[in-house]
């Protein structure tokens, strides 16, 4: 047996975890150095983050660029980068819903489906000439949020209804939404096809925008349409204890999935080919978008915890009672959380779907939707870094390196990773029972600059 | 008057835990509830903030009805509740805690304003300003939830069991505190075990056995009761 090959992939991994490390760090550096252009004056530091993240991308960059057949990272390599970064998404979201605001949620996997669904439908049918997709999803969550940010003081009735009456109001609410939509939808048909494009002709638009930028709103469009089923989702089931709220999410998870194998017969869509698998989805997510959007979400659940927001988030998992004596909404702070959560699934969602051109149900069953769940607990309930870290780790360890490992063993010898995965978590949770990490790297650990120092803040370091 | 209690009624499922109960806080006061384990002090303070909701009855704090106001918009009125057994947050430091007291203040300025007024009463916690609520002593836990309580400029704060299992000197310091909120002009609707220190510091009392009202009066005149003396002084 030759183990050179394994060798190296766990060089890979301790490169990638000394990458990250570098990355949050760099992320973090305050230089505390101002420049003042016209009448502004800024922070020095933030030009030397955004520096540092450009280089941690062209760094891996090039190490994926071929140079005459030779290229640091393989196309499997890359494909195992893509997919952690789509992970590091998930785990995210759903530790801000489960390990900053303690609400236990299986649905996390339902709403990244969702979102790779609803992307890669989008682009499916645009590069088939077809531009209603984006169009009509567009539009739709647009309408949609507006809507529900009219009728939120309505809405949040339903939080003192019992679940079963305001899901009756919802199915109610749902049959007319679609009887509207289908007959409005038969009525502008007509009008808007020759522009859009329709199953007999490609219209002018989807020929004249660029596929990169159809890519980025599908999958922005993909993650708000995930955040605004949470939010209706989230709206009577919050109100649940954590346990209930659990099973409740468990069961959107397999309502999602089975809405997925019927999708061409129950749903109108027959591209998606319901249990068959969709295929032919552009492959478009490159390096550069599956860490722009890991980014954004980091930068985006970095500081939602560092504010005053993610304090109440906090303060609702640490004690309800005395988060309520403070005055702080819970269900509302509830619901933030979790659609946050699930937004950041959904825009993984998105990634994943281009970057794998293919999706199944199966890869969308509630059992791989715990993925997610042990990632968060290996890395630390709470821990951002912990979480990142937890992904790279997983995909590159478990899928990448102990497959290949086993994989020289025998054919079968890969399945034994199904029998490592609980051992190791086993092992950990006896080893250490807060998580791999409870402590934050770098970028994650500092706090907002203040704006000048107070004498509070002076006292705190005083010892007299 | 600041807070009118009228003829509450408050159930937990088949129990009735409050039959009744009416009572007052004018401007200014120190009112303290006594009464045994289970006698429903807690339940009160509770109804008032808005965690329980009351059967019937209803609850008036400055002329207005908030028995069926939301507890953040109660909070907001100006109400603030120091739960049972502290419940400060463990995870946050004692800046964020106090911070989350003042959640609803949107004026850094008068955040970073009431810090300074808590840490002149409290310097206890200045000194232990970024440690986590957690590492606390339970002392020093009372004092940064009672801080935290006052955050907001409260007109009524609402002190449940602020003694309880805090050697006797933390309970004094942490009475001399009280009365020095009340001082400063906020009133303080007080419930306690601890009968003795309650009434020399409260300026009226109500003594509640099993959900009723059985006794007002000034504290005085409380503390010189002979059922009160013998059943709650130990006298």
């Amino acid at each position: 047996m030759d183990f050179l090959p394994t060798v190296l992939s766990l060089v890979k991994i301790v490169v990638v975890i000394a990458y990250l490390y570098g990355l949050l760090w760099v992320l973090g550096v305050r230089v505390g150095k101002k420049i003042t252009i016209g009448k502004q004056s800024f922070d020095i530091s933030i030009l030397v983050n955004a520096l540092g993240a450009l280089v941690a991308f062209f760094v891996v960059q090039l190490a994926l660029t071929d140079f005459n057949g030779f290229s640091l990272l393989n196309a499997f390599d890359a494909g195992l980068l893509y997919q952690a970064c789509t992970m590091v998404m998930v785990a995210l979201g759903l530790n801000l819903i489960y390990g900053f605001n303690g609400q236990f949620s299986l649905g996390q996997w339902g709403f990244y489906g969702i979102g790779a669904y609803a992307a890669a439908d989008v682009t499916y049918r645009w590069t088939n000439g077809d531009s209603r997709g984006l169009v009509v999803l567009g539009s739709g969550v647009v309408i949609g949020m507006i809507i529900l940010v009219l009728i939120n003081k309505a809405l949040s009735n339903l939080r003192r209804m019992p679940v079963l009456s305001s899901f009756t109001l919802y199915l109610i609410g749902a049959l007319f939404a679609g009887f509207l939509a289908v007959n409005v939808g038969r009525w502008v048909a007509p009008f808007l096809d020759p522009y859009l494009g329709n199953a007999l002709g490609p219209g002018p638009l989807a020929e004249g925008a660029a596929l990169q930028v159809v890519y980025f709103l599908a999958v922005v469009f993909a993650g708000l349409f995930a955040a605004g089923i949470s939010f209706l989702f989230g709206l009577p089931v919050l109100s649940l204890g954590s346990d209930y709220f659990g099973i409740a999410t468990l069961g959107f998870s397999i309502v999602i999935y089975t809405l997925m194998v019927n999708s061409d017969t129950v749903l109108p869509f027959p591209e998606m080919k319901g249990g068959r698998g969709m295929i032919g989805i552009p492959k478009l997510t490159t390096w550069a978008w599956a860490f722009g959007f890991m980014l954004l979400v980091i930068i985006i659940m970095r500081n939602l915890i560092r504010s005053s927001t993610g304090r109440t988030i906090l303060s609702v998992r640490e004690d309800e009672i005395a988060a309520r004596a403070m005055g702080v909404d819970v269900a509302s702070t509830k619901l933030l959380a979790f659609v946050a959560g699930s937004l950041f699934a959904g825009l993984a969602g998105g990634v994943y779907a281009h970057y794998i051109g293919f999706l199944s149900p199966g890869a969308f069953d509630f059992l791989v939707g715990f993925n997610p769940l042990i990632i968060i607990v290996f890395g630390g309930l709470g821990s951002m870094t912990g979480t990142i870290v937890a992904a790279f780790g997983w995909i590159f360890f478990l899928e990448g390196s102990l497959r290949e490992l086993l994989g020289k063993i025998s054919t079968e010898a890969p399945s034994w990773r199904y029998v490592l995965y609980p051992l190791s978590l086993l092992l950990l949770m006896l080893v250490r029972p807060k998580g791999l990490l409870n402590t934050e790297w770098g970028f994650l650990k500092a706090r907002l600059i203040p704006l000048r120092r107070t004498n509070a803040q002076q006292g705190g370091t005083n010892h007299e | 008057m600041l807070l009118e209690v009228k003829d509450l009624h408050v159930y937990y499922g088949a129990i009735h835990a409050l039959q009744g109960v009416s009572f007052d806080v004018k401007e200014g006061e120190i009112v303290t509830l006594i009464g045994a384990n289970g006698a429903g002090k807690s339940t009160i303070l509770r109804t008032i903030s808005g965690l329980l909701r009351p059967r019937s009855g209803t609850v008036w704090f400055k002329d207005t009805n908030i028995t069926h106001t939301p507890p953040e918009k109660i909070v907001q009125a100006g109400i603030s509740h120091v739960p049972e057994g502290r419940k400060i947050f463990a995870p946050l430091t004692v800046r964020e805690n106090l911070e989350m007291g003042a959640y609803l203040v949107n004026d850094k300025a008068e955040v970073q304003r009431m810090m300074e007024r808590v840490f002149r009463s409290f310097p206890r916690l200045k000194e232990r300003i970024n440690q986590l609520g957690g590492t606390l002593s339970g002392g020093e836990q009372q004092m940064l939830a009672t801080g935290r309580g006052i955050m907001n400029k409260p007109s009524l704060v609402l002190l449940d069991e602020p003694s309880m299992g805090l050697s006797p000197i933390m309970v004094e310091e942490i009475f001399r505190i009280i009365k020095e909120i009340n001082e400063s002009g906020t009133s303080i609707l007080l419930v306690e075990q601890n009968a003795q220190m309650a009434l020399s510091i409260a300026h009226r009392a109500y003594v509640l056995e099993t959900g009723n009202i059985t006794m007002s009066g000034t504290a005085q005149e409380i503390a010189d009761n002979p059922r009160v003396k013998e059943a709650y002084l130990g006298v």
